[in-house]
């Protein structure tokens, strides 16, 4: 196949690759806030890049995750890419599968894998699925790509996490089509029965799904009040959740807080970074052609260029 | 044979309950059929261990994947209805997918449940989990059995099916080897047919095959527990031997016992066969024994059925 593409073609762009180490070394919580921001872009350039290459994943739900994943990864959970197995590590369940792309850019440059690796996805015999797969992908905790699972068995590490008296975090990180899901309510019901702590559901609210918007297809609205009603802990806002110094807030509002299960939500876009595929339904699942990669892709650099000044 | 009966249910609750300590990882999740399932025992012993999560079976089965991931040893108990229709999703994408070490235990199973009729009745349970990938199934022959399939299960690594009835039935397997996940167990040997059998028809086999010794006709019986992975060498030994193979189960005879047998014999000795269960249909009430009488489950049926298979 030829290459149009490639993660590495950034440096074509003359914009630099940000060392991760350099963010896990930052103490500086603005400069490592501006410097995630970035990698959250870069990210998404990589993303788009392997998915017009590839001819095939989801764009519009991998895009929406790019900050909330690289805040989780770089700043909020406590991981050892170098040993995937250690037990007391925090877990984050990414309900949402559609997103593995983005899953696969922030594992890469946090150490699981190579970032050359990317470019292998959905290819025969890569350990990049279509869909994440724990026992294939160094860094992924739970196989998924069929919505409304996820919150189940983050409960179930939770419980777990209490049951053998550890104090690693359970995530779980689901979009609108999950919250569609009737086992999704079971499971804010179970979570809100037995209360472990540290059980936090994070909810990438682009409010586009597959079909079409949200509040057309299945709206979710008043989702704060659903979620206090089933006595969840939920913070007074919804925070943007492009925004790294937001979701960093958030974690900062997560941390403080004693009565379980958190869930938090963050405002999204799906398509998010080029202009003409954000909140666009089409944009879900449907293939970067060569025209829209050639009128997107300066959109996304553009913005990396910005954040790149800001660094 | 015996006349002692047990329900496997009650002995599942009781061996719970004594196997607790032997097993500190295990913990038992319930949907809101404990007290049917007895697992109330354990959950009334270890209410730490014990997660009862209400009549949502999904959330359930997911919940122990996401434990079974963290080094716990879950055992999910519900009826084998709703572990094979209310939780397969979950169990394919979650649990078989990951081969994680989930004890799933469905009760009520076969026509047991049998005056709750046929929502509750579960005879495609087996067609449906033997088709996932690396999903051990069990299918205990009595209460003994059921006791060490359930051991032998929380010692294993990956996701296993045990199915159990509600109701008393014989011991057939006290102070005999016990139970060995992927083997057959040959209860009697002979040489004019082979009858397969699994689960609650094991007594009406054994009663069978001493009927048909009486009319000189020799039974080579074997009690096939594990239905995956099926035990293809003592099948193909047996079968080369008779000739003849006829399957007897609780379960419809559409990928059960009667499709594991046909697939391995089909591979590597084709034989004449025949298949003791029920016929591609749903049952109705009425009392157990009867009720599989009378959807072709009894031990006539089976020297019936073993008759007109030697006559071919």
């Amino acid at each position: 196949m030829e290459r149009k593409a490639s993660p590495l073609d950034i440096a074509k762009n003359k914009i630099g690759r940000l060392d991760p180490k350099k963010i896990l070394a930052e103490t500086n919580p603005k400069k490592k806030a501006a410097m995630m921001q970035y990698l959250a872009q870069q990210c998404r350039l990589d993303v788009f890049d392997v998915l017009h290459e590839k001819g095939t994943g989801h764009w519009g739900g991998a895009t929406s995750a790019a900050e909330l994943l690289t805040s989780l990864y770089f700043h909020i959970m406590n991981v050892r890419p170098e040993q995937t197995d250690w037990p007391d590590r925090d877990r984050l369940v990414v309900s949402k599968g559609h997103a593995s792309s983005m899953l696969y850019a922030i594992l890469a440059n946090r150490g699981y894998f190579s970032i050359e690796e990317l470019r292998t996805f959905r290819d025969l015999n890569s350990r990049l699925q279509g869909h994440p797969c724990m026992n294939k992908t160094p860094g992924v905790e739970m196989s998924t790509g069929v919505l409304g699972h996820g919150l189940s068995v983050a409960l179930g590490m939770a419980l777990a996490a209490r049951a053998m008296k550890k104090n690693y975090w359970s995530f779980v990180l689901v979009g609108d089509g999950c919250l569609n899901e009737g086992q999704t309510w079971e499971g804010i019901m179970a979570s809100a029965k037995f209360r472990p702590p540290h059980l936090v559901l994070l909810i990438d609210y682009n409010k586009v799904q597959l079909d079409g918007p949200s509040d057309v297809i299945m709206p979710m609205d008043p989702l704060p009040d659903k979620l206090r009603a089933f006595n969840w802990t939920i913070p007074p806002k919804v925070y943007d959740g492009h925004s790294v110094l937001e979701i960093l807030d958030s974690w900062d509002w997560i941390r403080q807080q004693t009565t379980w299960p958190v869930a938090v939500i963050y405002k999204t876009h799906k398509g998010k970074g080029v202009s003409f595929m954000e909140d666009e339904n089409k944009w879900h699942g449907a293939v970067i052609d060569d025209q829209s990669y050639t009128k997107g892709r300066p959109e996304l650099v553009e913005t990396l260029r910005k954040l790149e000044a800001q660094l | 044979m015996t006349t002692k009966e047990i329900s496997m249910r009650i002995a599942f609750g009781q061996a719970l309950l004594e196997i607790a300590d032997k097993f500190p990882k295990m913990v038992v999740l319930d949907a809101d059929v404990s007290t049917s399932t007895q697992t109330l025992l354990f959950g009334k012993a270890h209410p730490e261990r014990f997660f009862n999560v209400g009549v949502a079976e999904a959330n359930m089965a997911d919940i122990a994947g996401g434990m079974a991931t963290c080094g716990l040893r879950p055992v999910v108990s519900t009826f084998a209805t709703f572990v094979s229709l209310k939780c397969t999703d979950q169990i394919r994408n979650v649990v078989c997918y990951n081969n994680l070490p989930v004890v799933f235990v469905g009760g009520y199973a076969g026509l047991s449940d049998s005056f709750d009729g046929t929502s509750h009745q579960s005879v495609i349970d087996l067609a449906i989990l033997r088709a996932m990938p690396n999903m051990t199934v069990i299918v205990p022959g009595d209460a003994i059995e059921m006791r060490q399939a359930l051991e032998s299960s929380l010692s294993y690594n990956g996701p296993t099916f045990i199915r159990i009835c509600r109701n008393p039935t014989p011991v057939l397997f006290e102070n005999h080897p016990p139970l060995q996940i992927g083997k057959i167990r040959k209860i009697r040997d002979g040489g004019d047919l082979t009858i397969g059998v699994c689960g609650v028809p094991t007594f009406m086999a054994v009663d069978a095959a001493e009927q048909l010794s009486q009319e000189d006709i020799s039974v080579d019986l074997l009690e096939i527990s594990t239905l995956k992975p099926i035990d293809t060498e003592t099948l193909v030994a047996s079968a080369s031997k008779t000739g003849r193979m006829l399957t007897v189960e609780e379960h419809s005879i559409i990928g059960g016992l009667a499709g594991a047998v046909s697939e391995a014999l089909g591979k590597h000795c084709p034989v004449r066969m025949d298949f003791v269960g029920l016929e591609d249909t749903f049952a109705e009430s009425g009392p157990y024994i009867p009720l599989m009488a009378k959807y072709g489950i009894s031990k006539q049926a089976i020297v019936q059925k073993a008759k007109a298979l030697l006559k071919q």
